[in-house]
């Protein structure tokens, strides 16, 4: 095991390698418009003249490609990718409003895991019937609804018209924790409730697989009860697509899905970063969120997988 | 010690499906002792596979009709609650499965999996079902059960898995067991290891075996009694030795003939039967082998009713043709090239 | 013996005579395409999914219709200055603004009108003056444009790169499949938005390809990318699976090229899924791109889109809500039949279904 481990770390180092050369394209090299119009970009929609030709000379537009990789490396990792227009450096802003998200992101994920599960669970056991196809149809139309615009909705007719949420900003947990979470209410339903009716459709459809599964005939025919068959053998299996699910959805709405909501209320985490720099079109703050939003991802699912080979023994290196 | 363990009494099963109500068995009938092996044999379609099940009760569900009984020490198991029957499954009865593979769960290790059978029945602790569990892969013949019994269905190969099987099936010792197709995804070779493992089992168990599988050879060896099944029915039933020597339906002859043999000359062609089984939703009247058969006449036309129309008493048919000619003709039938020659 | 010489019966004409007598027709092989639309057929609800889908498409196509013979204005017309007579009454289309709630309002515009103004402003107008139902409509045909086409493109490279990487296996594998890793590790959203304003700054200007940068063909060419892994990798699952059946070997056996065991093997088995893929898909992407426009990475100004319109009318919820409102109904009702049809769809194809899009 611990072989497989080292295995997949080295793998997931090489990605992030190639990671870095992919956000080096599509921001420096895929647009084009040559070495003065790399600078415009970089520089922001703000920049004079001089300040131009000063990122032009500093990011090494007007040298070799890879002196231009090796300069973007060294401003990512040391801290010194500045945003032009704030002139705050991306880092540290990624890391103040790290707590935001991260609240926002684990409190979400735990709300849709388990209700996830529980909608499912009920609604694979009375398959076929009325509660069964009435979720059906619920968990359709929370897929159906783009977050954001729930969100808004949400927001406007629960939190601005009728205040009975606070409307939107981020209390910080240290700070004042039943704010943290009175604030934080709104935005988890909010973010849970499209991958509750996903988690929940999913599940269903692997249970009532699992059900007609030929080892499941075997536990019947061993004389097991329907509830201990459940349990140990159809929940055991079912739930092992949709606990790696949640690790690669729980890690892409760290990385940088979140940004929608945080934008929506007004929470202030890394990914409304993104989105204020977007609509500033400032690319330093996109081009650090996309990269550290990537690594964080790569890493966690060596963790997904590690987990996930711990639940399946098949999977299992010999 | 009961010696009937099981009668079988004019069972029919029925399931409603969206093109129809498939009528899948149809009046089977037959006994089973203690120290017997019966073998039901047949085509895909033919009813073996749901007549094994509907013993177990696994065949119970909402469109699912029953008729007839079945009967376990004095009880009809079509009649009984479904937690009821979860006592004797396993426990009295107990089944094996065509494809090991699939019919283990993959992440439960085998040794959890047989514990897991003992304690559904018995007051048993942890540490002694285990240790039951090594033995009765000692005794299935599994080399170095004490290791093995850890591992996960995976890193059994295809007859010890097969094997593990059997021993989860006979861990509670139940007196009958019934084997569906046990052999059919498994090399030849090991085939008949498997089936020697049976018979030696049910041996030592002083238990009875219900046979199920399509292919005659499978029986030929272990069987006391054997049952032809066609479109729900039986169609011929008799000692094993009768069957093979005696056959009556044309049916069974179109069995015998495909079995591939060393002790007689070799065929150009590989014998068939012509033509495929009939749908159980829309069966022919009269006799349902008539459409394949190549010596049909028109009494055909009527229903033969199971009967025993030769000199031994148990040797039921259900066919008109003469004995006498019957006798004459079978040889090309089932040495012969195809049934088409004509 | 009697019984052969009466009659003179042989296979055939026994089984003419079970036929002539109306029972026991053998099983009737049907081909699974037709199995499943007969399934299909029996579900009501999915065919209804499906036309309510194909309504609002035509409603959408039927937008330049709407603007000129109903509200009389083009999407991009501002009629800010404009006044509208409503029961006989003259009103602003945009008045002043003033306090409302609390907060500052610059200005507001008129709220639906409904058939009161005779077709013009039905949904009201936004902040500078322009015909939302009229926007609403035209920004479907671009939304729904962008969705099914990025759809299609996305599909298509996720096929082809399917198959040859689950056919072939090698080297072709480890660097398709390595192609697909790589962007699995970008959250798709984050991956679209980078893409998104880096190229919606400049265009995209490479070798031939010239594309403006206010064009459609950014934000749909950048869905159809970011996707393409996401199909890519499951198709290729099952390539791979159903290349260890035994067809295949016969057909390699019997000379077949790879191209054509590629089409005509491997293409056909994989079709249900890619079927239902398809539909499913073009519900993602409707709402991937109206999150994309929402942010500012897709559809610019002053081109409408579901998302834009969304994020346009977010200022102004407090005083019109009905901006916001509509074009998220628009896309709920639009994503919503889709998902019921292409779930009909799966189930209809196979029930057993194993199909799924990860995300």
């Amino acid at each position: 095991m611990a072989a497989f481990f080292v295995r997949r770390l080295f793998g997931a180092v090489l990605v992030c390698i190639a990671v870095t050369f992919i956000v080096f394209v599509i921001f420096i090299i895929a647009p084009g418009g040559g070495k003065r119009g790399t600078a415009e970009r970089i520089a922001g929609k703000n920049a004079s003249p001089q300040l131009v030709i000063r990122v032009e000379h500093q990011w090494g537009f007007d040298r070799p490609f890879y002196v231009q990789y090796w300069k973007l490396m060294q401003r990512m990792f040391t801290n010194k990718l500045v945003s032009y227009t704030s002139q705050v450096p991306v880092l540290s802003q990624i890391w103040q409003d790290m707590p935001a998200t991260f609240s926002l992101t684990i409190g979400a994920g735990i709300i849709w895991l388990t209700f996830g599960i529980l909608v499912g669970v009920m609604s694979a056991v009375t398959a076929g019937r009325l509660s069964d196809r009435l979720i059906t149809v619920l968990a359709l139309i929370g897929i159906s609804m783009p977050v954001f615009w729930l969100g808004i909705v949400c927001r406007y007719y629960l939190a601005e018209n009728a205040s009975v949420f606070p409307d939107g900003e981020y209390v910080s947990l240290s700070g004042n924790p039943l704010q943290w979470f009175y604030h934080l209410i709104l935005p988890w339903l909010v973010l849970a409730v499209l991958f509750i009716g996903f988690y929940g459709r999913v599940l269903r459809g692997n249970i009532l697989d699992t059900i007609n599964e030929d080892y499941v005939r075997t536990a019947k025919a061993k004389g097991l009860s329907w509830r201990r068959i459940l349990r140990r053998h159809v929940l055991r299996t079912s739930l092992i697509p949709i606990v790696t699910l949640f690790g690669l959805d729980f890690a892409s709405v760290l990385g940088g899905g979140a940004i929608l909501t945080e934008s929506v209320f007004d929470l202030h985490g890394v990914g409304q970063y993104a989105k204020d720099s977007i609509n500033n079109f400032d690319l330093p703050p996109i081009m650090g969120v996309t990269m550290y939003g990537a690594f964080f991802i790569v890493f966690f699912s060596v963790l997904v997988d590690l987990f996930y080979a711990y639940l399946d023994p098949r999977i299992r290196p010999t | 010690m009961a010696d009937r363990l099981l009668e079988v009494k004019d069972l029919s099963v029925s399931f409603a499906t969206e093109d129809g109500v498939v009528r899948a068995v149809d009046g089977v009938s037959f006994e089973l002792d203690r120290g017997k092996v019966i073998g039901i044999v047949g085509e895909s379609g033919s009813g073996k596979s749901v007549t094994a099940m509907t013993i177990m009760g696994l065949t119970r569900d909402v469109n699912a009709r029953f008729g007839g009984e079945v009967v376990y020490q004095g009880r009809n198991l079509l009649e009984i609650s479904d937690t009821e029957m979860q006592n004797f499954r396993g426990n009295e009865i107990g089944m094996i499965f065509q494809d090991p593979m699939t019919s283990l769960n993959p992440v439960y290790r085998i040794g959890e999996q047989i514990v897991e059978a003992i304690q559904a029945h018995e007051r048993v602790d942890k540490r002694n079902a285990h240790r039951r569990a090594v033995e009765l892969l000692r005794q299935v013949g599994i080399p170095n059960p004490e290791s093995r019994v850890d591992d996960f269905p995976h890193q059994f190969s295809g007859g010890m898995r097969q094997r593990a099987m059997i021993a989860m099936a006979l861990s509670c010792n139940p007196s009958i067991l019934i084997a569906d197709e046990p052999t059919t995804a498994l090399d030849v070779t090991i085939q008949a290891q498997i089936i020697e493992l049976i018979a030696q089992l049910k041996d030592d168990f002083n238990s009875a075996v219900i046979m199920i599988t399509h292919d005659l050879g499978v029986v030929a060896d272990i069987a006391d009694e054997i049952l032809v099944m066609y479109a729900g029915r039986v169609v011929e039933r008799g000692a094993t030795r009768d069957l093979f020597y005696d056959p009556q339906m044309p049916y069974t002859w179109g069995l015998l003939g495909s079995i591939p043999r060393l002790d007689r000359p070799r065929p150009e062609r590989l014998h068939t039967i012509t033509g495929s089984p009939p749908s159980l939703i829309t069966l022919p009247p009269g006799c349902k082998f008539r459409p394949r058969c190549p010596h049909a006449f028109e009494k055909c036309s009527e229903e033969p009713a199971l009967e025993n129309r030769v000199e031994t008493p148990g040797h039921l048919d259900r066919c008109w043709l003469d004995v006498g000619y019957k006798r004459a003709h079978r040889e090309e039938s089932i040495s012969g090239g195809t049934s088409e020659a004509a | 013996m009697t019984q052969q010489a009466e009659t003179e019966f042989t296979l055939d004409t026994a089984a003419q005579l079970a036929a002539a007598e109306g029972g026991g027709q053998a099983i009737r092989g049907r081909s699974p395409w037709y199995l499943a639309w007969r399934r299909l057929r029996r579900n009501y609800f999915a065919f209804a999914s499906l036309a309510l889908f194909f309504l609002i498409v035509a409603a959408c196509m039927a937008a330049p219709l709407y603007a000129h013979h109903v509200a009389h204005t083009g999407p991009y017309d501002q009629h800010i200055l404009d006044t509208l007579t409503v029961h006989g009454k003259k009103v602003q289309v945009v008045s002043q603004g003033g306090v409302i709630n609390g907060k500052l309002v610059a200005s507001i515009p008129i709220g639906p009108q409904w058939f009161n103004a005779g077709g013009r402003f039905v949904l009201g107008a936004d902040n500078l003056g322009r015909d939302i139902a009229v926007r609403l409509l035209y920004g479907g045909r671009n939304s729904l444009f962008v969705g099914i086409v990025s759809s299609a493109i996305c599909v298509f490279f996720a096929v082809v790169l399917a198959l040859l990487a689950g056919y072939f296996g090698g080297w072709i594998d480890f660097v398709i499949t390595r192609f697909f890793d790589l962007f699995y590790a970008f959250p798709v959203l984050l991956l679209g938005i980078a893409l998104g304003s880096a190229l919606a700054i400049n265009g995209f200007h490479h070798g031939p390809i010239d594309i403006q940068s206010g064009s459609l063909w950014i934000p749909l060419l950048v869905i159809s990318y970011v996707l393409i892994p996401y199909v890519g990798r499951p198709l290729r699952g099952q390539v791979l699976s159903l290349r260890e059946k035994e067809f295949i070997e016969a057909s390699t056996s019997q000379g077949a090229s790879a191209l054509r065991i590629m089409f005509s093997e491997l293409l056909p088995n994989v079709a249900s899924s890619i079927l239902v893929f398809f539909t499913l898909i073009i519900a993602n992407n409707i709402v991937f791109e109206a999150g994309l426009s929402f942010l500012g990475a897709g559809v610019q100004d002053p081109t409408p889109s579901w998302g834009k319109l969304i994020s346009e009318g977010q200022q102004l919820i407090v005083t019109r809500p009905m901006l916001a409102l509509a074009p998220g109904i628009a896309i709920v009702l639009t994503v919503l039949s889709l998902n019921i049809f292409g779930d009909g769809l799966r189930d209809a194809l196979d029930p057993r279904a194993k199909v799924r899009v990860e995300h």
